[in-house]
């Protein structure tokens, strides 16, 4: 899953030389090979790789404080969204439901590498809420839906479903 | 900027290190655990970071990595991958490590768990040739590991097992001047214990293989929660298995007519009658017939005596214009359609007892007699409307078909119910320079005298009625909150006459040339119907006291069910059955648009046949996306994918491996079954299972029952992997009885699963009884009471051959027909270039702005050929049915090739909206 990931990522920055990938362990951590030096591990770090390789700083922030912020995304997404059980996810929605009220992307205004991260870690999340979840977690969907439908990241997942019509405006429950 | 730390947290600890190292003016503020700095966090989560411009960091490796670099020390790529290491695979594990060390006093069993990551560490230092994982000088890669395992590298009791390069490594790490003095504000120096507070606040740790495991949590089915089996449950359990077939339930025949009959359960059940001129798409397949075919079968399972009519609703302007359309007369293309709907209704095996018309006799008999005696009761008023007339098409003209100048705005396109420019409704009469839709024509103010139903005089006996019957019946939550507002609105008289001619004519000698309006008309084709079904109709329709009335229709249809129509019924005074239990959906869309003819997008019941998936898999994958309390979407991804996991993979699997082992290993008779235990325990399981869906199909919510089916077959698959039939038959005795109870059980909950299926997949649940040849008294049997899972197939008999009941749907399949359906929408997968501006889903088009040269030569030459295919059918004199789809097929391609010349097509019907 994360060398799709990975292939995704390289076309959306639209990098032409094919990468070597393998992976390590139980955990199928991505590995980039390198000709000229040691193998490359673990999928935040090969991300900020290929988005130096593409000459896209942006996407990684563009003052110190934006770059910590996108670093604190990408180290969420790794240690917590990955392998999180179906209680933890519904806090993790939560969080962020509440975290992206004034934001249109992760980190502000800007779309950066944590939005594509986050996008496909919560890709299988989302794909499984009901009409009704998504619309208790109206920020996350629809951060989610500018993503996936705006930003060209979305190569490898299947689309979601997102109703713009809310149709639970009384809450239930 | 700000700090927020607390004692005795690990996690602290590296980040106090990398402050002191970057050197940083940072305001450091000791909080208790519980603490919550950052406001979007729902749990405590510490260390944070409160940055200067007010967002706030809570991951701790984030937070070292900005103070470095704030401090001028960027991170390399080689230390960001240790970062990344120590977060995603040291961290897991050094929590296990510390809960154990710390809690549980298991300190060896701590030492073992971190032996991989330490002796990965080891591998890296020894490999190099430098002192510090990234090279000659500490950095921050150093330091944040170096902090992470402090706590366990520093307590004497745990320091023996690791690795002598990483001791070197880590002593000369820890020796830093900000080393121990993080240490200190965090540890105290009470080492280990300084922690227990800190730890005993995190959830336990789940074992390794979870976190981030082959399988993510978050993959798995939902309903995976194991439910706790009491012994009183399994025991019970067994007692009903083993009560076996009790030949007192044998199946009844239905006999037509059926009629309400002494001691029974008399149902009435309709389904929302389909408006002739449109071919129904799949929305409005669940939404009515569909929803009610299953509910019907599942009645006479549950041994109620169910009645089941439905009938195409044919009279109106629709009609009458698509006919003068089509050049027919309106019987014609009543007739025409008519045979459509009912083999689409034939294909989609939905099983009416009768499918009639409301364009019959019976339908003008009792309309009238409804009218008559409704004026007779004095709930008819008369009132003048005026309307506009064209004379040159003789005759008064609906809304939708007169256009002119917006009196608001000048527009000049207005349509007579509203302006598309300034948006405000308009009175066709107040439009300026009005012209006739169809022939141009100025029409002329005609004032007109019609008959209104007095609802206010009703609106009393009305919410008494409406009181008990929402109280004591079924109703949706949609049902229920529409009917409310509308009350809530007050209702206003209701004009019950139209100027038209294709209706049933209104009897009162002041209205001659009128007709009902197809609201007031068409609800009474449902008592039409039955009385073109039985002439002893008014058993049913006459008689509150036996008969329960179950409406189905889509949420949009609520009003007229349970507002007017009753209000017509209680105004008529004649005892008639008012509905019990009006079951009402939401919408379903197509992929992420609206169905729409017009643009050719979404799938049609004519087509549905031409797909090549067979009806069951249809009905089953439309009724699991039954928009069941909330919208819902149809998406062919998601039909391949239901069908392939849960169908073949899950049910289809689960059935076929039972058969299969009554076949190969007990030459096709089923062995003797000694229960166990484990045997009980699933018996236990499924026949919980089969109560819950009992229950939830009863209160007809039919798409949270199917699940439970499908439960079921996932116990069975599962039961079947740990107890490996096919190992033990190869044992000693022992284990080929156990082999033996393993498969017959097996085989009895397939038969149970065969049942269950019936109304949501009728061809395979009998497929599957054929192939193990099980009785047909099974059928109503396990099904009666609160369910009752038994022995239905004894050791000794013998089952029929065994196949696969279901095919994978491949990709390709999958996306060729998503290709064909999608019609000329643009397909959302292509916002792939990067930055493009958000796709959205193509609004409906401007018929006019549609003009497609490409796409019209394309259309001609198709027009073409579908010409010549229905003159040949014609020639070889083929059947009618055939002959009818293929000419609806043509005109379908005409209709598309008059909106890709980008002319104006012909006046359009309002689509989906009936009455």
């Amino acid at each position: 899953m994360a060398l799709r990931e990975l292939a995704s990522l390289e076309k959306y920055l639209g990098l032409k030389k094919a990468n070597k990938y393998s992976t390590r362990g139980d955990k199928k951590v991505p590995v980039l090979q390198n000709s000229n030096g040691p193998p490359l591990v673990g999928l935040i770090s090969i991300a900020c790789h290929l988005v130096n390789e593409a000459k896209r700083p942006d996407l990684l922030g563009d003052a110190a404080e934006d770059r910590a912020v996108v670093h604190q995304w990408l180290e969420y997404r790794v240690s917590k969204l990955d392998g999180c059980n179906k209680d933890e996810s519904r806090i993790i929605l939560k969080d962020l439901n509440l975290y992206l009220q004034d934001k249109v992307c992760m980190a502000g205004n800007h779309f950066t590498l944590a939005d594509v991260l986050m996008y496909n870690g919560l890709h299988p999340l989302i794909m499984d809420l009901t009409f009704q979840e998504k619309e208790r977690y109206v920020n996350v969907t629809r951060w989610f839906d500018h993503i996936q439908h705006g930003s060209g990241v979305r190569h490898h997942l299947p689309p979601v479903v997102v109703l713009r019509n809310g149709i639970y405006t009384a809450k239930h429950h | 900027m700000k700090l927020f730390v607390s004692e005795g947290n690990p996690h602290c600890l590296k980040v106090l290190a990398a402050l002191e190292v970057a050197g940083l003016q940072c305001d450091v503020q000791f909080v208790n655990h519980e603490e919550k700095p950052v406001p979007f966090l729902s749990r405590p989560c510490l260390p944070a970071l409160l940055l200067p411009n007010g967002q706030h960091l809570f991951s701790p490796n984030a937070i070292c990595r900005y103070m470095f670099e704030v401090s001028g020390q960027e991170c390399s790529e080689l230390c960001d991958q240790w970062l990344e290491w120590e977060a995603t695979e040291l961290q897991p594990d050094l929590l296990q490590a510390l809960h154990l060390a710390v809690l549980q006093g298991k300190e060896s069993e701590a030492t073992q768990v971190l032996a991989g990551p330490l002796s990965y560490l080891d591998q890296s230092l020894t490999r190099g040739t430098s002192p510090f994982l990234t090279g000659d000088v500490l950095s921050l890669a150093d330091l944040v590991v170096c902090a992470a395992l402090h706590p366990i590298l520093s307590a004497p009791s745990l320091a023996s097992g690791e690795p002598n390069s990483v001791r070197v490594w880590f002593d000369r790490v820890a020796a830093s001047q900000s080393c121990v003095s993080a240490s200190h504000k965090v540890l105290q120096g009470k080492g280990l214990q300084a922690m227990r507070s800190f730890m005993q606040r995190q959830p336990a740790p789940q074992s390794g293989q979870c976190r981030g495991g082959t399988q993510p949590c978050n993959n798995g089915p939902a309903e995976d929660e194991e439910r706790v089996v009491s012994q009183e449950e399994m025991e019970a359990a067994a007692v009903t298995w083993g009560k076996g077939l009790n030949a007192s339930t044998a199946a009844t025949k239905r006999l037509h007519p059926i009629l309400p009959q002494d001691g029974k359960r008399n149902i009435l059940l309709t389904s929302a009658l389909p408006y002739v001129n449109n071919v129904p798409h799949l929305g409005n397949i669940i939404g009515c017939v569909l929803s009610a075919d299953v509910f019907s079968r599942y009645g006479r399972l549950r041994g109620w005596n169910v009645l089941f009519v439905c009938g195409t609703d044919e009279y109106g302007t629709a009609t009458e214009n698509k006919a003068r359309e089509e050049g027919l007369t309106p019987q014609q293309i009543c007739d025409k359609y008519h045979t459509i709907h009912a083999s689409i209704y034939q294909w989609f095996q939905i099983d009416f007892d009768f499918f009639g018309r409301t364009t019959t006799e019976k339908q003008t008999e009792i309309a009238q007699n409804i009218f008559w005696r409704l004026h007779k009761n004095g709930f008819l008023v008369e009132d003048t409307v005026e309307q506009l007339r064209c004379e040159k098409c003789q005759r008064f003209l609906a809304d939708r078909f007169v256009e002119g100048t917006c009196p608001h705005c000048n527009y000049p396109d207005a349509r007579g119910d509203q302006c598309d420019k300034c948006g405000r409704l308009i009175n066709a009469v107040e439009l300026k320079a009005p012209h006739c839709k169809v022939c141009g024509q100025t029409p002329v103010i005609r004032s007109s005298k019609h008959l209104f139903l007095d609802l206010p005089k009703l609106e009393p006996q009305l919410e008494q009625w409406l009181n008990k019957t929402t109280s004591s019946g079924d109703w949706t939550a949609n049902a229920k909150q529409i009917t409310r507002s509308w009350l809530r609105d007050g209702l206003k008289p209701r004009c019950i006459t139209r100027d038209l001619r294709w209706g049933t004519p209104v009897p009162h000698p002041d209205f001659q040339e009128k007709v009902f309006y197809v609201w007031f008309d068409a609800p009474i084709g449902y008592v039409s119907i039955t009385a073109n079904y039985t002439d002893k109709w008014e058993q049913w329709w006459k008689n509150p006291n036996q008969v329960e009335l179950y409406n189905f229709m889509a949420k949009d249809n609520v009003p007229f069910h349970s507002v007017v129509f009753p209000c017509s019924l209680l105004g008529a005074q004649d005892n008639y059955t008012l509905v019990n239990h009006l079951i009402a959906t939401e919408y379903l869309n197509y992929e992420d648009t609206k169905f729409s003819k017009s643009r050719g997008v979404g799938v049609f019941g004519d087509m549905a046949k031409d797909t090549g998936i067979p009806s069951d898999v249809w009905r089953f994958y439309l009724l699991y996306v039954r928009p069941e309390g909330q919208d819902s979407a149809f998406s062919w991804a998601d039909m391949a994918l239901k069908n392939n996991s849960e169908l073949l993979n899950n049910l289809g699997n689960f059935i076929n491996r039972a058969g299969m082992f009554v076949s190969k290993f007990f030459d096709g008779c089923v062995p003797a079954m000694e229960l166990l235990q484990e045997d009980k325990k699933l018996l236990a399981l499924v026949g919980w299972e089969l109560q819950q869906y009992i229950q939830l199909m009863d209160k007809v919510k039919i798409r949270d029952a199917l699940k439970h089916i499908l439960s079921i077959s996932r116990h069975g698959n599962q039961y079947i992997q740990v107890n490996e039939p096919w190992k033990k038959i190869k044992g000693g005795d022992a284990e080929w009885q156990r082999a033996g109870t393993v498969t017959g059980v097996s085989i009895n909950v397939a038969c149970l699963l065969s049942v269950m299926l019936l109304p949501y997949m009728p061809a395979v649940s009998q497929t599957i009884r054929d192939q193990l040849n099980a009785p047909d008294s099974c059928v109503s049997a396990m099904l009666r009471g609160t369910g009752a899972f038994t022995r239905v197939l004894d050791a000794g008999h013998r089952i029929g051959t065994v196949s696969p009941l279901f095919q994978k749907l491949e990709v390709e399949q999958i996306e060729a027909l998503k290709k064909r359906f999608g019609g000329q929408q643009t397909p959302t997968q292509n916002a792939a270039s990067p930055h493009s501006a958000a796709t959205l889903p193509t609004p409906p088009m401007d018929v006019n702005a549609g003009a497609d040269p490409e796409k019209a030569r394309q259309l001609t030459q198709a027009v073409a050929e579908q010409g010549e295919k229905v003159r040949a059918l014609k020639v070889q004199k083929a059947d009618k049915a055939a002959i009818t789809s293929e000419v609806s097929k043509l005109l379908e391609l005409k209709k598309q090739l008059t909106l890709a010349e980008g002319k104006s097509p012909e006046p359009t019907p309002v689509k989906g909206k009936k009455k």
